[in-house]
């Protein structure tokens, strides 16, 4: 099983690191502006940005943990620091495959392809892809997919 | 046959039986009316409302038609949107007659057909007369298995092999101390003695869980008068399941069509030996208007029985099915310890078993065709105790086939020889005489 393991693009972690940055900032700003500059509402602030600062080293954990490979017969997909998850689906399996991207990921010029089985619990979605990326997936899984469709 | 090509319409009873309750409702509203011989203005417009719904009753059969052309099932229906709905009957999972109490007073019935698919639905034809429904049930049969099956078939009655019959009284024992009932009854007895000794208390409980009560109690009762006399038979078309009290539901199971069996075992009835068989289908059932009370989660084929009676209904849906399963290593108990000694999985080349839960013992086989996707997850504690889970994903969203806490060199190479066993089992399915299927 010798796979080729691809990873998101660089931009999805710019993205996580800088949805975190805006909430933390915002939190922070609230919470000083809202105890009027107090002594605590300063303390409470700088505890908040320290909290955001280790969130952002926690998003490139979960950066790096993202992985698909394409095999013969199936992809793989694997994402998760503290729930590490494996997915197999088979290509046969698919029943369609839906390429999303928020105002945000398009902003950064990435999307999310996630792949729908019969079952309610596959769990294979792949963020941060660029988009020629997204397509050339969405275009290889569609034609894989017809080429082994197997029945329910 | 040539019959059905052309375009028919349902039953002309058909509004007043989907109106179900509503009709029942509206003859006691207007019968004080009537009796009273009454002329006034509230009168008259009660009648004038009961008009109007009648007409729209009778417009909506009215521009409701169906047909069988070829391969297909077409149903027209809508007035100002016009619906025209097309069931390919290769890919039926399962054809259900439904007979609802009032349906039987009227003599008609509902044919059913569920049609595969995460978003696939089921098509109805309510309702058609109770002579029509059972030369059309085995026609749309014979048509969704394709002419082969019909060749090998020698013409003239299917015969039927009965697996199983329940007894009413080990029906009603099993519901009194199945979990739900053991819940229900202790709530009883608790209100009869809040009752005694201060009846204002137990109106207030009463009132106060009125919602909770009355949806427990009609849950058992629907479970009662779906599985009463519920009996299996094994016929050339398929697993068929007839039962009901009010209710009469005949459901025809297609060969190769179960995505999963479970065995559920419940805490009160593991110390009897009983224990309840269910299967998956894929596509989902509906529920609309009367219909209403035929919706269930799964199909029991044994809603209660005695081991041996399980094993042999289990050796006739899977006969190549593990024999042997088993635990996780010890160290598991620390992960899941009221799980731990229940916990167990098998496999054989083309059927995985695996046995969860905590109070109740469930055990789950998938046979490998059916297998959706695959899943390692290993969360923190597991991967502090070396172990980690194999998910085995089915059609829908109601079997769940878990490999849970193994060793992780274990559970690797399960993923990876599930996946291959898996692949090869669809690829011999797709294949293999029943290609057909969808």
């Amino acid at each position: 099983m010798a796979e080729e393991w691809r990873h998101p693009s660089a931009r999805l972690l710019t993205l996580r690191r800088l949805e975190v940055a805006i909430v933390t900032v915002a939190a922070a700003i609230a919470i000083v502006a809202g105890t009027s500059a107090s002594t605590l509402g300063v303390v409470g602030g700088a505890v908040v940005l320290v909290c955001g600062a280790a969130l952002t080293w926690f998003q490139q954990r979960r950066f790096h943990a993202w992985g698909y490979a394409e095999r013969e017969d199936d992809l793989l997909v694997r994402r998760g620091v503290m729930f590490a998850r494996l997915s197999v689906v088979p290509y046969g399996r698919m029943q369609f495959v839906d390429v999303t991207a928020g105002p945000l990921e398009r902003a950064f010029g990435i999307a999310t392809v996630r792949l729908h089985t019969a079952a309610a619990a596959t769990d294979a979605r792949i963020p941060g892809l660029e988009r020629t990326e997204a397509t050339r997936l969405r275009d290889l899984l569609a034609q894989r997919g017809e080429a082994q469709a197997a029945g329910i | 046959m040539s019959d059905y090509e052309q375009w028919r319409r349902l039953h002309p009873l058909t509004p007043v039986v989907r109106g179900g309750r509503a009709t029942i409702a509206l003859a006691i509203i207007l019968l004080p009316g009537i009796l009273a011989g009454a002329h006034s203005t509230r009168f008259v417009v009660e009648v004038g409302v009961v008009a109007v719904l009648i007409a729209l009753g009778y417009v909506r059969w009215l521009v409701t038609r169906w047909r069988i052309d070829e391969d297909d099932l077409r149903i027209e229906t809508g007035l100002l949107r016009r619906r025209s709905l097309r069931f390919p009957l290769s890919q039926v999972q399962a054809v259900d007659v439904v007979r609802p109490g009032l349906a039987r007073l009227m003599k008609v019935a509902e044919l059913r057909l569920r049609v595969g698919g995460s978003t696939g639905g089921s098509a109805r034809l309510a309702y058609v007369g109770e002579r029509e429904v059972e030369p059309l049930r085995a026609m749309l049969l014979e048509l969704a298995s394709g002419p082969r099956a019909a060749e090998s078939r020698p013409g003239g009655d299917v015969e039927e092999h009965v697996l199983t019959a329940v007894p009413t009284g080990r029906l009603i024992g099993s519901i009194l101390i199945s979990d739900v009932g053991i819940v229900a009854e202790a709530a009883v007895a608790a209100l009869i003695a809040v009752a005694i000794v201060s009846p204002s208390a137990a109106a207030a409980a009463l009132s106060a869980g009125g919602f909770v009560f009355i949806s427990t109690f009609i849950g058992i009762w629907r479970r009662f008068n779906q599985e009463y006399r519920l009996t299996v038979a094994d016929t050339a078309d398929g697993l068929v399941l007839r039962g009901g009290l009010v209710a009469l539901t005949t459901e025809t199971i297609r060969p190769g069509r179960v995505q999963a069996v479970r065995m559920v075992e419940p805490f009160f009835w593991r110390m009897l030996g009983w224990c309840r068989v269910e299967v998956d289908i894929a596509g989902r059932q509906r529920s609309e208007g009367e219909g209403q009370a035929q919706r269930k989660p799964l199909h029991a084929v044994l809603p209660v029985g005695t081991r041996d009676v399980a094993e042999d209904m289990l050796d006739h849906l899977l006969p190549d099915r593990p024999r042997r399963q088993e635990p996780p290593p010890r160290r598991a108990v620390w992960k899941s310890p009221l799980r731990y000694h229940i916990l167990a999985w098998g496999r054989t080349d083309t059927c995985v078993a695996t046995t969860s839960g905590r109070l109740r013992r469930v055990t789950s086989w998938v046979p490998l065709a059916k297998v959706q996707s695959l899943r390692r997850v290993q969360g923190p504690v597991q991967r502090r105790l070396g172990l980690a889970s194999v998910y085995v994903d089915t059609v829908g969203r109601r079997v769940h086939a878990a490999i849970r806490d193994r060793d992780v060199g274990e559970a690797d190479s399960a993923l990876a020889d599930l996946t291959e066993l898996a692949r090869s089992a669809r690829r011999d399915q797709f294949a293999g005489p029943r290609g057909r299927s969808r």
